[in-house]
């Protein structure tokens, strides 16, 4: 006993953490704007709060996304058979490199694009889309007097600031422990969102339950992953691990075990089957801006968080996961394509949409094609950060166009409602197909030059059967989306036919963005390629 | 100069869309802005063409950047045109063809209160043709290649009130999807191998390639071309996009998107000439075409639809002819422009008809309209003379050239091809008898009468075309025009002189004509088309199109519905699982929502647990085994 007493004065002094602050501010704004936030919410008066928080949150994401780009342009270029750029930060515990800072600026546009449709509220006459009280029950009479009232929840700011810390942490964790403690700071907030539709509620909210649980569900599989990966290696960090796998430490069967676990819980993240099952019900539930917000950053963060666990950590052990990786691309990118052709509400549609984008996404992935430095085709790691933004800003506007196709109970989401949209509001319907367009791979969308650079990806990768079919399923799912435009130009109104909101100048500068992006990135895709293709590999 | 060729292509696309996004106020003169566009497009190609005419040989391959237009690393592709030899042909043809159909719709499509929208949509296809065929670069030409599908998907469906049309604009949309896929197939397989997409540096790489890699992008790129232009077995689509009106069958269906499928195999000629086997393929698909088409075309009743049958024969022969290599590419050109102008004649004949007709099709209701439409009569009948190969129309000078090479080729090949110039002239020949010969068949309150100006003009026009399109044979013109493209073939020995082989074939033209004369005068034609039961085999099969459409739905529709079901199924969603024909059930709102929607948790937690489970076995068993 004594002795231990000895030695532990003996202990080394506890040094303080050697924190990066100038690389690492972005994130540090958006956190800081967050916590500011809670504090609005504490202190400001009730009438003017709802375009403090809109407007702080705003600015805050403006400001990161300025001091993004500053981030990175002064990104360190490293030494080494491939172009990487930056370092590792905070003790290791993130990794600020270049696919990890240009995640930070796609998911600081797609937070800023889906926090102007949050403050949107023209359409439900001068309140927001979120609901007024989330504590009372829906239909109660406390929830009338709540309307009365017209109060608002302007917590959904604050909130989905802290899931976009959540994301950013999420791309950039260099160690396992961090990118769990991300996984569930971007995905508390979201539950809760989920949850605050103003109309629909108690589908809204068994959304929210349903997306808790399954996503608690697979929290659990990616932790013993995590514990198991800990066992097999004996660190957290990436870099160690990948050292463990390479040299083939021993207890193989540990190590598989562990891959297929962490997959488990990136792979629900990013809406793959069979792990895609809450993907329909939540995105049909939740408020449609949150559904935006969560399409687009949700699946970029998990993205990058898979690209980097599986390229830098288990890289040295691709040929055992890549046989499951490609198995589940296929079976993903098909499901979702043949079962969004059969889906009546365009948001559900949407959701399998999304669904098959993943896997599209994936085919790119299971290339892992990592370039080199003589030859500078397009790497994976590149095509799918151009595809992830694509996808991202097209959905946001696809969405955007949902939330204002009503009838008298809030938005109408029935295909058949939609039929004739063409007719009677030609430049949102004209939008909405042009975001068809680009899911369904057309080219001068920026959907083709995605699909392209992805596929161009594997079969660098030596996957060219699997590019092959994955150019089947887009032309299947091409049925679906050219359906949509038949139905919103060619077919006749049922009854009254759709009513389309006017927007405020938040919801117009959001399509308005989404339509320029989404075809600009199609007819001059150049400069965000290359931007991609600079950003490099990960660092270790 | 030529560095203002994208002038061509940006002009009918200005005023396309400004055509589409103009108020009502452009109603009036949207049409003439529309064909002014085309018109002006068709000027400066002659200007264009005029100066290549002035060039030498070397020169006359005119390439200009527009801007890069993807560009990482290796991964580079320029937005650039060619202005040559071939291209220049295909610019007039497209843009005069394609001008004289607008002035033609200006009086056809007098009625229809979207007049404005469809001369956008004609606009918009003249451009991307236009990008097709100018394109320097495979990926640029796939951009027009789907730009020309989506015009021809919305003008397939322009009229919008019939189901059949949109049924049929969705049909072309979704076969043309299978060719497409191997296109895209082919030019990913052009950038892992050799790094580039640029037309003139693929065929240019390709001999150093090895011959299983040209052959693999042979069949690719001809996957795709059977898919636009309607070859076996792809071709399913072109009969039922005759639901659109018929001046967008005489310039998409007949005279230029059909036929992009020849111009692609011609442009790629150092892929097919690098690969036997895949110009081996081209032949066979051709000849099965060009049968199967003449075919289809003895059989249908529809005026429309047997004008369909026989463009797909005819560019089975253009496709045959592209297959025989160097020997045949200069004549599967000329065919295609002769045709061009020959079957957009007598697509806009028949529109001329349908239009005093009450928009009827059925040549069974016709009859005795020579007195009645004798200009429409006369443009017909140059067309007809044309197409069946009688001396010294169009069709004949170009229609000898392949056979004569088929023959050089293989005898069997050169046979088939005989055989369907005999049978093209018994359709055709039908096709006339029942509708301006032959006795009165007319339903009740139809008053024949010849159509304005506006559309007897452009009709007279293509007949002269027709008529002396063959002048671009005299003295091998257009063989040496296109050889420095196409390489210079030997020419091959016949059995028999040219003169002879020239003689036997219109002699099995004058057979063909005479059987059907004798078919079809013997007795009265019926007024009501005649039963299944009723009719031989063979007149059965070719008014099922072959069986060409249950085929399609056996193999592949039927199959994939019940995948889709069973996919519905699986996903726990109980959501009625219908592949086609949605839009119409979308109004049974109520019947959805009675149907229990299996949303529990607990099912989709077991799902993924199974998924787990799956996983983990999978990846233990992969590397365990």
């Amino acid at each position: 006993m004594i002795a231990t007493f000895a030695s532990a004065t003996d202990l080394p002094p506890i040094s303080a953490p050697d924190i990066e602050y100038s690389l690492l501010a972005p994130v540090f704004i958006i956190a800081g704007v967050a916590v500011l936030g809670v504090i609005v919410e504490a202190f400001w008066p009730r009438s003017s709060r709802f375009l403090v928080q809109a407007g702080i949150a705003v600015l805050g994401i403006v400001a990161a996304f300025a001091d993004t780009i500053w981030v990175f342009v002064h990104l360190d270029k490293l030494d080494g058979s491939r172009l990487a750029r930056g370092q590792v930060a905070a003790e290791g515990a993130l990794a600020v490199d270049g696919p990890g800072v240009f995640a930070w600026g796609i998911l600081l546009i797609f937070g800023l694009l889906s926090m102007l449709l949050f403050a949107e509220r023209r359409l439900e006459g001068g309140l927001s889309g979120f609901t007024g009280r989330a504590a009372d029950a829906p239909g109660s009479a406390s929830e009338a007097e709540a309307i009365k009232h017209r109060v608002e929840h302007t917590e959904v700011f604050p909130l989905a600031l802290f899931a976009l810390v959540g994301m950013m942490l999420f791309a950039t964790s260099n160690d396992l422990l961090t990118m769990f403690v991300a996984l569930e700071v971007l995905s508390l907030p979201l539950y809760l969102l989920c949850g605050l539709a103003r109309r629909r509620r108690l589908m809204s909210q068994e959304a929210a339950l349903k997306y808790f649980l399954l996503g608690a569900f697979s929290s659990v599989f990616f932790l013993y992953g995590i514990a198991l990966t800990y066992g097999y290696a004996g660190s957290f960090r990436l870099s160690d691990i990948d050292v463990a796998v390479t040299n083939r430490t021993g207890g193989e069967n540990m190590l598989l075990a562990a891959t297929a676990l962490m997959a488990v819980g990136l792979l629900f993240k990013i809406g793959a089957v069979p792990f895609h099952t809450w993907t329909p019900d939540v995105y049909q539930g939740a408020p449609t801006p949150v559904t935006a917000f969560m399409a687009a950053g949700t699946k970029a963060a998990a993205f990058l968080a898979l690209l980097r666990v599986f390229f830098v950590a288990f890289g040295g052990s691709s040929w055992d996961w890549r046989p499951i990786i490609v198995a589940i691309a296929i079976i993903t990118m098909f499901l979702g394509a043949v079962v969004s052709i059969s889906q009546t509400d365009v948001k559900r549609m949407l959701a399998y949409s999304s669904i098959a984008h993943a896997g599209f996404l994936l085919v790119g992935f299971v290339g892992a094609y990592a370039g080199s430095q003589d030859s500078s085709r397009i790497t994976s790691t590149s095509s799918i950060l151009f595809y992830l933004t694509v996808y991202g800003v097209s959905s946001i506007g696809a969405f955007a166009v949902v939330t204002l196709v009503r009838d008298s109970g809030g938005e109408t989401t029935h295909l058949s409602k939609w039929a004739g949209l063409g007719k009677t509001s030609p430049v949102l319907a004209g939008s909405f197909a042009l975001f068809m367009l680009s899911f369904a791979g057309i080219p001068l969308t920026g959907g083709f030059i995605g699909k392209w650079t992805v596929f161009s990806a594997a079969w660098s990768g030596g996957f060219w059967w699997l590019v092959v079919i994955g150019v089947l399923v887009s032309a299947l799912a091409a049925y679906f989306y050219v359906r949509v435009i038949v139905l919103m130009f060619f077919t006749d109104p049922v009854g009254e036919g759709p009513t389309v909101a006017v927007p405020s100048v938040l919801t117009t500068t959001v399509l308005a963005v989404a339509v320029i992006a989404t075809l600009g990135l199609g007819i001059i895709p150049g400069p965000l390629l290359d931007l991609a293709q600079h950003a490099g590999a990960f660092v270790r | 100069m030529f560095d203002l060729q994208w002038l061509l292509i940006a002009i009918p696309l200005a005023s396309g869309l400004g055509l589409l996004v103009w108020g009502k106020e452009g109603d009036r003169f949207g049409h003439l802005i529309g064909t002014a566009a085309s018109a002006l497009s068709f000027l400066f190609g002659v200007v264009l063409f005029a100066s290549l005419l002035g060039k030498d040989g070397e020169d006359r391959s005119q390439s200009t950047k527009l801007f890069t237009w993807i560009d990482a690393g290796s991964f580079h592709v320029d937005m650039g045109f060619t202005f040559d030899q071939l291209s220049g042909l295909f610019v007039l043809l497209i843009t005069g063809v394609g001008t004289l159909i607008h002035v033609y719709s200006i009086g056809y499509m007098a009625h229809d209160e979207r007049r404005r929208r469809f001369f956008a949509f004609l606009n918009i296809f003249i451009a991307a043709m236009l990008t097709l065929v100018l394109a320097s670069d495979y990926l640029v030409l796939f951009l027009g290649w789907e730009g020309v599908g989506l015009a021809s998907y919305l003008l397939i469906g322009f009229w919008q009130h019939k189901d059949s049309a949109a049924a049929a604009a969705k049909k072309a949309f979704v076969v043309n999807r299978v060719g497409d896929l191997g296109m895209a197939t082919g030019i990913m397989l052009m950038f892992s191998e050799f790094g580039t997409s640029s037309i003139h540096a693929v065929n240019g790489a390709i001999t150093s390639a090895s011959g299983s890699v040209a052959t693999a992008l042979g069949l690719l790129l001809l996957l795709g071309a059977c898919g636009k232009s309607a070859q076996v077995p792809l071709q399913s689509w072109l009969l039922d996009a005759m639901e659109g009106p018929t001046p967008v069958s005489a310039l998409i269906h007949a005279a230029t998107m059909v036929t992009a499928g020849v111009y692609l195999v011609v442009r790629s000629n150092g892929i097919f000439d690098a690969s036997e086997a895949a110009r081996m393929a081209v032949i066979v698909v051709g000849l099965v075409t060009l049968l199967a088409g003449a075919w289809i075309g003895c059989a249908k009743d529809d005026i429309k639809k047997a004008l369909a049958g026989s463009t797909m024969s005819q560019i089975g022969y253009m496709m045959l002819a592209a297959g025989l290599g160097p020997a045949g590419y200069a004549f599967a050109i000329f065919h295609l422009i002769t045709h061009g102008f020959f079957k957009a004649n007598m697509f806009l004949g028949a529109g001329s008809v349908m239009h005093g007709m009450n928009d009827d099709v059925e040549m069974r209701h016709y009859g005795g309209l020579r007195t009645f439409m004798p200009i429409t009569f006369a443009t017909f009948g140059l067309g007809y003379l044309a197409i069946i190969g009688v001396p010294p129309f169009a069709g004949f000078w170009s229609k000898d050239k392949i056979i004569e090479a088929a023959f050089g080729e293989n005898f069997w090949v050169g046979l088939g091809a005989l055989l369907g110039a005999g049978v093209t002239a018994f359709y055709m020949t039908r096709l006339m008898i029942m509708t301006f010969l032959s006795e009165k068949r007319w339903r009740e309150d139809v008053h024949p009468h010849e159509s304005p100006k506006v559309m007897t003009w452009p009709l007279i026009g293509l007949a002269v075309l027709s008529a002396l399109g063959g002048v671009l044979l005299v003295s091998n013109w257009i063989t040496e025009w296109l050889e420095p493209l196409t390489g210079h073939a030997e020419h091959e020995e016949l059995a028999v002189p040219a003169i002879v082989l020239t003689l036997i074939i219109t002699v099995v033209v004058a057979i063909g004509v005479f059987a059907a004369v004798v078919f079809y005068r013997r007795e009265p034609i019926a007024a009501e088309t005649p039963a299944d039961s009723s009719v031989s085999f063979f007149a059965r099969a070719g008014r099922h199109e072959l069986y060409g459409n249950e085929l399609n739905d056996a193999i592949v529709v039927r199959p994939t519905r019940h995948l889709t079901r069973f996919l519905v199924w699986f996903d726990g969603k109980g959501v009625d699982g219908f592949v086609t024909g949605v839009a119409d059930r979308l109004g049974d709102t109520s019947q959805f929502l009675r149907k229990p929607q299996t949303g529990y948790v607990r099912s989709y937690a077991l799902t993924m647990f199974g998924g787990v489970a799956v996983l983990v076995l999978a990846l233990l068993a992969v590397t365990l085994a």
